[in-house]
């Protein structure tokens, strides 16, 4: 029985246990369902909770179990030292799934009976061929263990999927069975199915923590992986960039480091004084009408998916500052700069930097304002001494926060900043991020044993922590210096 | 009160030194800085509406053309002999006449054909003529000859798409001065196109197929559709509201309804908005690590795109959430456990009720940023050069490679052809599209249930 079938019938036992459990209750008080404990629908989620809850978390665990079970078995097929690596043994078995799928999907057509699936052997012709001709394509020919290891595979799989349905559902009837035995007018049924429901809510908002932990052990793992085949003083301190796949790579993070940084302060002295100006305009001077009307379309800027602006560096953006600024001064001959990625970016974050500050600007008292223009002073010199002093920490702490946005961008750098990492001033030469590189090293059919591809992973956590870093910094500044106006 | 106003005025006779009518230099300066601060602000908006103004004009010019496409029509005759060498019909045998048999009969077609319409093909020899072909062309005549075998020894009208270069100087993008430039296309071949263009031969037209073909290799740039990217955003999209619709408002709920003020929920609440900030590729390599490498589902699935672009989104949708929830009054909940309903009856029958609109506005406008999430599906594996269309959504589609609209804008930009350029600004059209009507949706919603309490 598949795990799809299973769930089904689970859902047909979870229905019976509703009416089953409704109506036992029911006919314990004579039909009178004043005289229950609770209403009578909770008696019937009790029974249907009793009947589905147990089995399905039996089942998850089955699912996630057995696979692994099996391949310990699996082992024992082949010779040490073919096993004694890691990824040889993840191919390895890759290559024992595949085989076992394509025998599975030849008995499905016809091609094979069961009995000649488990009997068919190497010797007596290419299984390959035999499996091309149901459509089930094999990279390379089976050997003789590869097709052992398939046929114990799938006898592993048939016997686990008996017992499985038979536990699964030996599990579903008995809380059925259980929860009819217990049902009677005074059993407290709600209570019970409330405290279900508050334990799948609590289950639901852990899934923020086990996100983050996730991230954090996906990253740390195969980082150590790859501190264990690259130094990783080299890595965070090498000057170059050179990966190759024949082994040998330099893989310096300065470089990238140094693009990232560039092309992310290019990008703020774009954003913040127009993110800036902006919402003092709309903050201090709009009418209502014009702030209606420029909120929204300024905000639209922030709607618009990022590949856009990687499309609109490439084709506008970078051929406009390569033919007006940098082909003219002799500075660069190439589209995909510096400048055309920090450009872009800034752009997309002017959004960004305009709402939070606008925010905070709204913020600051109108009594402040109030006392400086009793004092004489003009608009501008109110909101130059008295309102920006006064939302400073805000506003720095949205300028992080956009900075780190800049940091981890991806796509307007794929597009527009080019694929060389080097160490340079000028801002019109291609340079690179580590965000580029962590795409490129992990895009097209890689294998995940070699420093090359395992340096993404580190390249990601260097990420991850920066930007998380001026998260945090960005909150404490906001927190520290925030002036209480109460 | 009446002496304040009698010295309130100044005795008559001192002349006034200064007055507040006539401004002295100072006054002036300042006023000076008042008007450029607030032109500053005028420029600063100014400046980035007309970039935006600029990005967004610039690719629907770029792209409005990718739905254009020139067609040759010209009639064909199915030669039996050349298309079925052993006479009896069978479409097993016939087969094994491959494309190029195809390509071969239809480029003998079309000089036949302008030969007989008395168009003259000076300075163009046969194969630069059969270069005005699609490539795709010949493969679509043969699947339709093979499932229809009756067709073979008549003449039919093939109606097929001309190929990209053609195609791109109709639309203006190639001109004589870049074909004398181009290997490709030589500026003989426009001469002729112009001619075939008057004699109706060659035509262009609104080309539905940019919707609905898949995509197409890099010399074919002409069959490119955008058919296995809608699918598959569209299969993301339903997933990523399967998974996060209940989640986010299960975690919502009982974050600002349940949860105890201690370390553990004030460590929840610190995560999400951090995550909230987490660049959206650290989200790929979290992907890629957990769901491809450890869970081992299937690379460029629309399932695994789904579940990132979830996780992705789940802070977005949690934080809107929330907010919905808390703007529904207290006097509701005190009202609702007054008459006896428990905590978790009152939420659920009276508290998310109320709060529904606003956690679906919030959950459309969180789609509608991850329908435009590139970065993360690159890692996944959804750039990858997909040609089927996924099964259907109950045969296991969503397991099939497919890519996604955005990822689709990327993966055409990075190609050499310029046709694939706008195709790729012909995708942002499409994406936009979808992503106004989203936010219209979730606009109406907002002003038709909006409750100011």
């Amino acid at each position: 029985m598949s795990v799809f079938l299973l769930i089904v019938v689970l859902l047909v036992l979870g229905i019976a246990g509703y009416v089953l459990g409704r109506g036992r209750a029911l006919s314990s008080v004579g039909g009178n369902p004043r005289k229950l404990h609770s209403l009578p629908g909770y008696y019937g989620w009790h029974g249907a909770i009793l009947a589905i809850l147990p089995a399905l978390v039996a089942l998850t665990m089955w699912v996630i179990a057995q696979p692994l079970i099996i391949e310990r078995q699996l082992a024992d097929f082949f010779p040490a030292e073919q096993i004694e690596n890691d990824s040889q043994r993840v191919l390895l078995l890759t290559d024992v799934r595949r085989v076992a799928q394509g025998l599975d999907t030849a008995v499905a057509a016809g091609a094979l009976t069961e009995e000649q699936a488990a009997m068919i052997r190497t010797e007596f012709g290419s299984v390959r061929d035999r499996l091309a001709t149901v459509g089930v394509a094999l990279g390379s020919e089976v050997t003789p263990q590869v097709l052992q290891a398939a046929q114990r595979y799938r006898e592993l799989a048939a016997t686990g999927g008996l017992w499985r349905m038979i536990v699964t559902l030996a599990i579903a009837l008995g809380g059925l069975a259980w929860a009819v035995r217990t049902t009677n007018g005074d059993l407290r049924a709600r209570n019970r199915v409330e405290v279900v429901i508050l334990g799948l809510l609590i289950l639901a908002s852990t899934i923020a923590i086990l996100t983050t932990i996730g991230i954090v052990l996906s990253m740390l793992s195969e980082t150590i992986r790859f501190s264990t085949m690259y130094p990783f003083a080299d890595f965070l301190f090498g000057l170059t960039w050179q990966p190759t796949f024949q082994g040998n790579s330099e893989l310096g993070l300065i470089p990238l480091l140094w693009g990232t940084l560039y092309i992310s302060l290019v990008s703020m002295i774009v954003a913040v004084p127009i993110g800036l100006f902006t919402a003092i305009y709309l903050a201090e001077y709009a009418t209502p009408r014009v702030r209606s009307i420029v909120k929204p379309l300024i905000e639209v800027i922030a709607g618009i998916p990022t590949v856009v602006f990687g499309l609109f560096a490439l084709v506008t953006v970078g051929p406009f500052l390569r033919d007006w600024f940098a082909a003219p001064t002799g500075l660069g001959t190439s589209g995909s700069s510096v400048m055309t990625a920090g450009i872009v970016i800034g752009i997309l974050n002017i959004p960004f930097i305009s709402s939070l500050a606008d925010d905070i600007i709204n913020a600051v008292p109108q009594s402040l304002r109030d006392g400086s223009y009793g004092l004489g002073a003009t608009k501008s010199e109110t909101i130059r001494q008295v309102v920006l002093p006064a939302a400073l920490p805000g506003i720095v702490g949205a300028i992080l926060l956009a900075a780190s946005r800049a940091i981890g961008e991806t796509m307007i750098v794929t597009m527009g900043a080019g694929a060389a990492a080097k160490l340079d001033l000028n801002p019109f030469e291609a340079m690179t991020t580590i965000t580029v590189k962590i795409v490129s090293q992990l895009t097209g059919d890689t294998e995940f044993n070699s420093p090359e591809t395992l340096v993404a992973f580190a390249l990601g956590m260097t990420l991850f922590v920066i930007t998380l870093g001026l998260n945090i910094f960005a909150l404490w500044v906001v927190r520290k210096y925030r002036e209480q106006y109460e | 009160m009446s002496d304040a106003t009698a010295n309130g005025i100044p005795a008559s006779g001192a002349p006034a030194k200064s007055s507040l009518l006539t401004q002295d230099a100072l006054m002036r300066k300042r006023n000076a800085a008042e008007a450029r601060f607030k032109a500053y602000g005028i420029a600063a908006i100014a400046l980035s509406l007309s970039v935006l103004f600029i990005m967004l004009w610039t690719i629907f010019t770029d792209g409005v053309s990718a739905f254009r496409q020139a067609s040759l029509t010209f009639p064909v005759t199915l030669d039996a002999e050349r298309l079925d060498p052993e006479g009896n019909r069978n479409p097993e045998e016939m087969a094994r006449v491959t494309t190029i048999g195809y390509t071969n009969l239809l480029n003998d077609a079309l000089v036949a054909h302008l030969a007989a319409e008395g168009i003259s093909t000076e300075g163009v020899d046969d194969g630069d003529i059969a270069d005005f072909i699609s490539r795709g062309t010949p493969a679509e005549l043969r699947d339709q000859v093979l499932a229809d075998p009756a067709l073979l020894g008549q003449t039919i009208t093939v109606s097929g798409f001309a190929s990209g270069r053609i195609d791109g100087y109709l639309k203006g993008r190639v001109t004589r001065e870049t074909a004398a430039v181009d290997t490709n296309i030589s500026v003989e071949q426009l001469d002729l196109a112009d001619r075939m263009v008057e004699a109706g031969i060659l035509t262009s037209g609104f080309n539905w197929r940019f919707l609905t073909n898949p995509d197409a290799s890099d010399q074919r740039p002409e069959m490119s559709g955008l058919g296995v990217a809608i699918i598959g955003s569209a299969y993301m999209m339903l997933l990523v509201a399967i998974f996060t619709l209940p989640m986010g408002i299960a975690a919502s709920i009982y974050l600002e309804e349940f949860a105890p003020k201690n370390r553990w929920t004030d460590l929840i609440e610190v995560n999400i908005s951090n995550l909230a900030a987490v660049p959206s590729i650290v989200y790929g390599i979290l992907g890629l690590a957990v769901f491809i490498n450890f869970a081992g589902f299937p690379q460029s699935s629309s399932l695994v795109g789904a579940l990132v672009i979830s996780l992705m989104t789940l802070p977005t949708i949690i934080i809107a959430a929330r907010a919905a929830i808390r703007a529904v009054p207290p006097s509701i909940r005190d009202a609702a456990l007054g008459v006896g309903a428990s905590k978790m009856q009152t939420v659920f029958h009276h508290v998310l009720p109320l709060a529904a609109p606003g956690i679906l506005t919030g959950t459309i406008l969180g789609l509608a940023t991850a329908l435009g999430e590139t970065a993360p599906l690159l890692l996944i594996g959804m750039v990858a050069f997909v040609q089927n269309y996924p099964a259907g959504p109950f045969d296991g589609g969503m397991l099939d490679p497919a890519t996604a609209l955005p990822v689709q804008v990327y993966s055409w930009a990075s190609r050499s052809d310029p046709a694939f350029i706008e195709r790729s600004a012909g995708a942002i059209i499409v994406l936009l599209a979808f992503l106004v009507v989203m936010n219209i949706i979730a606009i109406v919603l907002r002003r038709r249930f909006e409750r100011r309490w």
